[in-house]
């Protein structure tokens, strides 16, 4: 079966060199029959890599040692969801996921792609079968996860503990969706720039890819800020570390497209620019995928001496952004530019989004890179570090935020501003109580916290003025308002949710920075700990054995005010005995939408133990604001108009309240 | 080394970290911490932008390791000695190097990296009026020339 799925890899190879060069060559002859053996090629090339997959995940789960992968990243104790989730929790398989996933995207234009003018399905398809086969070389050439031992060792060396979390099994398929999403907008722009035009087919294709390819981006970063935060035992949710800026680069830049393919579909405006957006945005995934799997990171040493993955994954960098920038220097002038507006409008607001998401997309990628670069140049060792991005980032965010109520509110073409600012007064009133109350009621409060609070509240309200006004609450008469409520487009519910789960995020963000409590103190059984008016007593230590490791289990209770107990909180001290190593296991409680966290130090021989407790104030917002984020990316791709494959149905659309001119 | 590049998260270049077996307490601990508030809270302010030497991007105030705790202890001393913050930085940077420092000095070998958000956000502005501008004389058709009308009478005329 092992040999079987390398095989397919080599196979899907061979196929990936067709499908990158036919139907190209067919785009260009006007050869329809060459331009035809994209679709199943495409299909064919998927189906070989999920056999390659499937086969290394039998491996995985019937713990074959002989294959070297699985030998040292499995263990025959391991429970059989982290066997599984445990394929892509090494450097190979996390790279056959990549391009699992890449040939999957492929597979569904090729499906669903009929309806595309068949030069461009041809072109992307081709552009596509270019990633994936660079990739699949690499993985051939330098990361085989197939290799064999001779003869097979009798146990594993175990997957790293920290990785033994239902996190693993979510985080890296939801974060590949979202980098790899992205080659599909990719491929559509250089698709656009071999054929030298971009039609209407375009617009409405790369919408829909980039806010699908949006929402898993962000369910990804979002659960591995949530896992970091529990799983690393000091309670922090975000760190500027390198990789974390990887996948927030994307994110930046695919935020910025999804705004600029609005203009682009709805006004056809901007298009050069949604072009260069779509080519940057995968551009900084590809990169991602460069600074984490090169080891560049560590150190320029670590990556000089061991060259040849990253040096691979560097020539395939260069490759694509190089080549499709240069196309896009050689072809951008001839597309044509779209509709006008004034600087005031809803195509002007998106522009003003556009630049500051860029802005900041770049100031992250210089602060990722530039100790990179000081010690290539000079030979320094510096650190860029959160404090760097708090100051620079944070400043970029904030006008940002302060404008993303309006935009909404601003017609097509040209807008008013003044009567956008007087509809928002309701919401301004609302951020400006929230304001006062935060800085007169909350102990510690000071001013910039509780401006904090009036920004996460005036983008939440603000975002729900539109569906009001939209829907005529208060002027027309209730039921009116409900059958408008009711009828307006997914999209303007899609845009409204989004922006209020932003506004959730900012509002977890701002209280936790500002108002979280921390407690040090050695505890020993029977004491009390008073936290935000909880009280929590440590009632002692129990030795529990896990299935493949030993705890220490520190046992709570937590009590009310008057004394009686609301629940237990446990919090532990690992240690992985194939590995030899310690985690620690973080005692969480949800109260509301704050929590408590606790986390175990050194214990003394007395039966004292060191105790880190802290309250979390509304932390749980900063990631349920980002489920809300995605629920409205999805709500906006259930959108009628943006139903690929459907564009005849756009007739019966229901016209919405406010028809844009 | 190689273990290191394994996930696309944190987690994995924590791992090196832990496999160094420095998870044996937990960042401050009681025994540190400072009698006097307002010079502790000092501490931790300073511990904040201090790098840990042997971690991946953490700060001395997050981390667990011995030469982390080290550090915490020299802060505290400094402070205790009556440095100032400006003071103690300037310590651990001629005993460590600048590497030491989450938050670059502001000088001309950091020049790029601090001025990159005002510098992109001028020039995009810049680059946006100036479209703007443009085209909007754009928008108002220049008159034809009477070349053009005539050709365009011609035109007109030849399709009747």
């Amino acid at each position: 079966m092992v040999e079987i799925g390398h095989y397919a890899l080599v196979l899907a190879f061979a196929l990936a060199l067709v499908q990158s060069t036919l139907p190209l060559y067919g785009a260009r002859t006007d050869d329809n029959r060459l331009m035809a053996v994209a679709g199943p090629v495409t299909i064919a090339g998927f189906l070989l890599i999920a056999l390659s997959f499937a086969a290394l995940v039998g491996a995985y789960l019937v713990s074959d040692f002989s294959v070297k992968n699985v030998w040292e990243n499995s263990h025959s104790l391991k429970p059989l969801l982290f066997k599984f989730s445990g394929t892509w929790g090494n450097h190979e398989g996390s790279m056959l996921l990549w391009v699992l996933i890449l040939s999957f995207f492929g597979a569904l234009v090729a499906l669903f792609g009929r309806n595309l003018p068949p030069s461009l399905r041809a072109n992307v398809l081709s552009v596509q079968g270019w990633i994936g086969g660079a990739f699949l070389l690499f993985i051939l050439v330098t990361s085989n996860p197939f290799a064999r031992l001779n003869p097979a060792p009798i146990e594993g060396r175990d997957l790293n503990p920290i990785l033994q979390d239902v996190g693993l099994a979510i985080h890296p398929p939801l974060l590949y969706l979202g980098y790899v999403g992205f080659s599909i907008c990719f491929s559509f722009a250089v698709a656009a720039l071999i054929d030298g035009r971009i039609d209407a087919a375009w617009a409405r294709w790369v919408r829909p890819w980039t806010l699908a390819a949006w929402v898993f981006l962000t369910g990804g970063i979002a659960m591995g800020s949530y896992w970091a935060y529990y799983e690393l035992g000091w309670g922090g949710w975000w760190f500027w570390d390198p990789v974390e800026n990887a996948s927030f680069m994307p994110w930046l830049a695919g935020t910025a497209l999804l705004h600029s393919a609005i203009v682009m579909e709805k006004r056809a405006a901007l298009k050069i620019w949604t072009i260069l957006l779509a080519i940057l945005t995968f551009s900084m995934s590809l990169l991602g995928t460069f600074l984490v799997r090169s080891g560049v990171l560590t150190s320029v040493h670590a990556f000089a001496s061991d060259p040849d993955r990253g040096v691979f994954i560097l020539a395939i960098l260069i490759f694509f952004i190089g080549g499709s920038l240069a196309l896009f220097a050689l072809r951008a002038p001839t597309l044509s530019q779209g509709g006008l507006f004034h600087p005031i409008s809803r195509e002007g607001a998106l522009v003003l989004n556009n630049l500051f998401l860029t802005t900041a997309t770049a100031t992250v990628l210089v602060g990722t890179l530039y100790p990179l670069v000081i010690e290539a140049l000079t030979g320094d060792k510096i650190s860029v570090g959160a404090p760097f991005f708090n100051m620079t980032f944070g400043p970029l965010m904030l006008p940002l935020l302060a404008a993303v109520p309006f935009g909404p509110l601003l017609a097509w073409k040209r807008g008013d501003i003044l009567a956008a600012g007087q509809r928002l007064m309701t919401a301004f009133a609302i951020a400006l109580g929230a304001v006062l109350v935060t800085y007169l009621f909350i102990d510690g409060a000071f001013v910039l916290a509780s401006l904090g609070v009036g920004l996460a509240f005036w983008l939440m309200f603000g975002s729900l003025t539109d569906l009001v006004l939209k829907s005529g609450v208060g002027k027309a008469n209730p039921r009116v308002a409900l059958k408008r409520f009711t009828g307006l487009p997914r999209s303007v519910f899609g845009t409204a949710m989004a922006h209020f789960g932003l506004g959730m995020t900012v509002l977890g963000v701002v209280a936790v920075t500002a108002f979280e409590t921390e407690n040090i103190v050695t505890m020993k059984p029977g004491e009390t700990l008073e936290v935000a008016g909880y009280n929590l007593r440590f009632e002692g230590l129990v030795p529990h054995q896990g299935p493949n490791y030993t705890e220490e289990q520190g046992r709570f209770a937590l009590l009310d005010t008057s004394g009686s107990q609301i629940s237990t909180v446990m919090s532990a001290k690992r240690f992985y005995t194939a590995r030899r190593m310690p985690t620690t296991e973080a005692g969480i409680e949800t109260l509301g939408f704050s929590q408590l966290y606790v986390s175990l130090g050194d214990a003394a021989p007395d039966g004292a133990i060191i105790v880190r407790v802290w309250w979390k104030p509304l932390i749980t917002l900063i990631w349920l604001g980002t489920v809300v984020m995605m629920l409205g990316g999805s709500m906006s791709l259930l959108d009628r108009r943006l139903r690929v494959g459907a564009p005849t149905r756009k007739q019966r659309a229901v016209p919405s309240a406010e028809v844009p001119a | 080394m190689r273990m290191m590049s394994v996930m696309p998260l944190r987690l994995a270049l924590m791992a090196l970290v832990l496999v160094l077996g420095q998870m044996q307490a937990h960042a401050v601990r009681p025994d540190e911490v400072l009698a006097d508030p307002a010079l502790e809270q000092r501490a931790r302010d300073l511990s904040a932008v201090l790098r840990c030497m042997v971690c991946q991007n953490q700060s001395i105030d997050d981390s667990d390791a011995e030469l982390a705790r080290d550090l915490r202890v020299l802060v505290r001393e400094r402070l205790v000695a009556g440095d100032s913050n400006a003071e103690v930085i300037e310590f651990v940077v001629s005993r460590y190097g600048e590497f030491v420092l989450l938050k670059p000095k502001f000088n001309p070998r950091n020049a790029v990296l601090w001025a990159t958000p005002a510098i992109l956000l001028g020039i995009g502005g810049v680059v946006l009026l100036y479209t703007v501008r443009r085209r909007r004389k754009r928008v108002q058709p220049a008159a034809l020339t009477d070349e053009e009308s005539a050709a365009l009478q011609k035109m007109l005329q030849e399709r009747e």
